[in-house]
């Protein structure tokens, strides 16, 4: 679970930082919807570049982001060898049933780029906006839907909440696991069904700790005079700033040209 | 400040039907009046009825029967719920499952955000509040980053930044180490000698009540006793009877005095007893 | 017949936050039938020695010998080790899980490979050593009090019949009455049956009365192994504040100070003796030997015998309604 970047925070006082929330929301977004539908190495490079500046920008080590792929690899490594192996094409060698082809290889290589990116694109917002911010954001951002009846605020809450509640659980899961395995519990071996039974002495107990823990919350919350989003202030409203425009304007014009690029590259000769 | 007349809490069980198959006075009968500014301690063994007494002054339980007055509100008047909260704030027994903000100011916050105060009064009040409790370094860290005691410190000052007159602490320092406990018990007294602010404080630690202005003593939903710490750990016998424990150095003395040694009968602090000692001859 | 660790260091993986919980080179032997306290503040790393003891835990460093076996021998059975040395958690009564208290006890000793019926033969004895009452035997364990929870949590580890017993801080966050009632147990179960107790706890009190042994634990070292006595008086082992003194101890302190001591040992002519206590119970010893050699006598006139009259208290039969009340009381607290 520690291997886990996404959801976790980075302080740092940096420019990226003190971005207002929807700016980064919007910024993120755009930089993973543009990759979506982008099929050119130029593209590529350039969500590179700018990456890279964003993440020199918010001071934040790289190798704390790449550390953000590590539980991906393996749907990474699966997609190069499906797309490798199976997309058919110019074919550069074969061996047995199967055979590789130069678009498969170029395939296989764009696909693992975008991959890449998408993650480490949702790691630098989470690393560089605390939880609250962000569900502040995407309760402001989002607030349109309130007249749709959405409960927007209560997502939100539940959101920050789950956020912080999850490193507890985690403990716990641990604390319970060891405990049951001092009894003798085998977590390890045996069937599946063997398996799946071994685990409700540990479910088990979990859970009663987390209805526990949510109604000991409920009732602080209430103590605090907690009453839903209606008459509630914020310690940290989001106002935008001279620097979050400025950040927008930048966005925009990424839009422009990641379109720009995918409507000229295949003319160009850089699409595959 | 606080007036508690006739209370009786009824905690019923129901069966899958929705019958009741029984009944218990979980509060039985309590009164009880609090001055501003006063330091309470609630002792009691556990099941004796103080937390569901405590948990009718914030308004989250509400009486079966009988009235709790908070500043002359009435708890069971919906209209008053709010500032009967705001008056009279809360701290629970288990640090973790009572912070809400992933970030100690933020946690801070909350209350006053609920409160709907304007923002720069809430960073004023988030200022002071981590002051007083003396948590301002860390007020930009994770909470799940500090000790037990200092969380439990976040969480007052979370409901100091509301402004209450009161603050009610459920065996705060329950789950803590005797570090922990000694921080969280200094930031409650100095709140109280400070700023005026009443304090009841659940318990089960002696060495915490001692300086209480008064104590109560708890036992089957009703009060036992009500007097003065000196007057309290007088009744040794009763006290050990109704499963309680008294201060090391009442302890102590109580039992030489049961050897024939002559001691007074109202020593409380380890220098009393000192004192009381090299006076004999 | 013994526990023996030799060297042993432990490191948490990169994680560097929990740097503070690694051990250094600890060497220890814990003979059978000891009963020993460990101490040392939050993160001092109690809970990851004691993990080591019952092989939850691998050292990265060093030897653990049980009974003069190496248990980092490749063939070593660590489930019967758990089973030896058995361990309870802090708040251990939140690993319950079954649907009734006997079934839940029953745990421990079927994953040792007992039948059911050799295990309910266990589990009965168990519950019976820790004081729950039969009636409570098909219930759900999550309808008993905190304290009843907790000692059904201790009896599905003894169920296993350990030689050795450690329990992580078994009386945190129990009223007085509770607290007594589980260290009462942990005396009964190593007086009568010779158990081997760790016991770790932050209450220095409950320390120096029931250990024979303190280990000292800071920051990952082992700073001292001795006598409640021997520990107490080295007070190098208290000047940070993450520690403290039973009340005993710096009670006798302000004592001495105040030449209590002194003046009466000079009677005898013994010069300056300084008076050292650990327990209430040696406290009231010392206080009144001293008395004593200033020619004191017991004062006739005395609260003695009006004391007693009181004292009596609650017959046993009382006090055990008394318990069930609080159990449904507590519930009604639990509610809301």
């Amino acid at each position: 679970m520690r291997e886990i970047t996404i959801g976790q925070y980075y302080m740092a006082d940096s420019p990226i930082h003190r971005l207002d929330p929807r700016v980064k929301l919007a910024g993120t977004f755009a930089f993973m919807l543009t990759l979506l539908f982008q099929k050119n190495f130029p593209a590529y490079v350039i969500a590179v570049l700018v990456l890279f500046i964003v993440v020199k920008m918010s001071t934040v080590p790289f190798k704390f982001i790449v550390r953000g792929l590590k539980p991906i690899a393996v749907i990474i490594l699966f997609s190069i060898i499906v797309n490798m192996l199976f997309v058919p094409g110019e074919p550069l060698f074969k061996f047995w049933l199967f055979q590789i082809t130069r678009e498969g290889i170029v395939m296989a290589i764009g696909l693992s780029i975008r991959l890449s990116l998408l993650i480490l694109g949702a790691s630098v917002m989470t690393l560089t906006t605390t939880p609250n911010e962000l569900t502040d954001g995407i309760e402001k951002a989002f607030g349109g839907l309130k007249r749709l009846g959405v409960p927007i605020h209560e997502i939100a809450m539940m959101m920050s909440i789950a956020l912080r509640f999850i490193p507890i659980l985690t403990e716990e899961t641990d604390r319970i696991m060891k405990a049951q395995m001092a009894r003798g519990a085998d977590l390890d071996s045996g069937n599946l069904i063997q398996k799946i039974k071994s685990l409700i002495p540990i479910l088990v107990p979990l859970f009663v700790a987390a209805i526990r823990r949510a109604g000991d919350l409920a009732m602080a919350m209430e103590a605090k005079c907690y009453n839903g989003s209606v008459g509630r202030t914020k310690m940290k409203p989001l106002v935008y700033q001279k620097r979050d425009r400025f950040a927008y304007a930048i966005i925009l014009v990424y839009i422009a040209v990641m379109i720009g690029l995918a409507v000229l590259a295949p003319r160009l000769g850089f699409g595959f | 400040m606080i007036k508690i007349k006739d209370l009786i809490f009824l905690y019923q069980k129901k069966n899958d039907e929705g019958q009741v198959v029984h009944e218990t006075k979980a509060v039985d009968g309590v009164s009880m009046e609090v001055h501003q500014g006063e330091f309470i301690a609630i002792l009691g063994h556990n099941g004796s009825g103080k937390s569901t007494l405590a948990k009718h002054i914030n308004g989250i339980l509400y009486p079966s029967d009988g009235d709790v007055f908070v500043k002359n509100m009435n708890t069971k008047e919906e209209a008053n719920i709010w500032s009967i909260r705001q008056s009279a704030g809360m701290v629970f027994q288990n640090p973790d499952n009572q912070i809400i903000g992933t970030i100690v100011e933020e946690d801070v916050a909350f209350g006053p955000e609920n409160l709907g105060i304007p923002t720069e009064e809430i960073w004023k009040r988030v200022d002071a509040a981590l002051k007083a409790v003396r948590m301002e370094a860390f007020r930009e860290k994770s909470p799940n980053r500090l000790s037990g005691g200092q969380k439990q410190r976040v969480a007052i000052a979370g409901v100091l930044a509301m402004e209450p007159d009161c603050i009610i602490l459920d065996e705060p320092t329950a789950m803590l180490d005797p570090k922990g406990r000694r921080g969280v018990i200094e930031a409650v007294k100095s709140l109280n000698k400070e700023k005026g602010i009443t304090i009841l404080l659940i318990t089960h630690y002696m060495d915490e009540v001692i300086d209480a202005d008064r104590i109560f003593v708890m036992d089957k939903g009703k009060v036992a006793m009500n007097d003065k710490p000196e007057e309290i750990f007088k009744r040794v016998d009763e006290l050990k009877a109704l499963g309680l424990e008294v201060p090391f150095a009442t302890e102590l003395a109580w039992q030489l005095r049961k050897e024939g040694v002559d001691l007074p009968d109202t020593i409380l602090r380890r220098e009393e007893l000192v004192k009381a000692l090299c006076q004999l001859n | 017949m013994s526990i023996k660790l030799e060297n042993v260091s432990y490191q948490y993986s990169q994680n560097s936050a929990a740097r503070q919980n690694t051990l250094k080179n600890i060497s220890l032997e814990i003979n059978k039938g000891e009963f020993v306290a460990l101490v040392g503040h939050t993160g001092s790393g109690k809970s990851t020695l004691v993990q080591h003891l019952n092989g939850l835990l691998t050292a990265t460093e060093g030897k653990y010998y049980f009974h003069g076996e190496d248990v980092y021998a490749e063939k070593y059975n660590k489930k019967m080790l758990r089973s030896k040395v058995g361990m309870t958690f802090q708040y251990p009564e939140h690993q319950l899980f079954e649907s009734t208290v006997l079934k839940d006890v029953c745990f421990g000793p079927m994953n040792m490979g007992l039948t059911e019926e050799e295990a309910i033969v266990e589990a009965k004895k168990a519950l019976d050593a820790v004081g729950i009452l039969e009636k409570h035997y098909y219930k759900s364990p999550f309808e008993l009090s905190g304290g009843q929870k907790r000692r059904v949590a201790i009896a599905g580890v003894l169920a296993m019949n350990p030689e050795y017993f450690i329990l992580d801080e078994p009386t945190a966050g129990l009223d007085p009455r509770g607290r007594r009632k589980i260290l009462n147990l942990i005396k009964k179960l190593h007086e009568e049956r010779n158990m081997s107790i760790l016991l770790v706890s932050h209450c220095m009190e409950d320390v120096a009365e029931y250990a024979d042994r303190i280990l000292v634990l800071k920051k990952g070292e082992l700073v001292g192994d001795g006598s409640p006595k021997e520990i107490f008086a080295n007070r190098v082992l208290f000047e940070d504040k993450g520690l403290l003194v039973p009340e005993a101890v710096s009670f006798m302190d302000e004592l001495n100070k105040s030449g209590f001591c002194t003046r009466r040992c000079v009677y005898e002519g013994t010069g300056d003796k300084n008076c050292f206590a650990t327990t209430v119970d040696e406290a009231k010893e010392v206080i009144l030997e001293m008395l004593k050699k200033g020619g004191w006598q017991p004062s006739e006139k005395g609260p003695k015998a009006e004391k007693t009259k009181k004292a009596g208290g609650r017959s046993e039969k009382e006090m055990r309604t008394g318990e069930e009340e609080a159990v449904i009381m507590e519930k009604g607290e639990n509610l809301s």
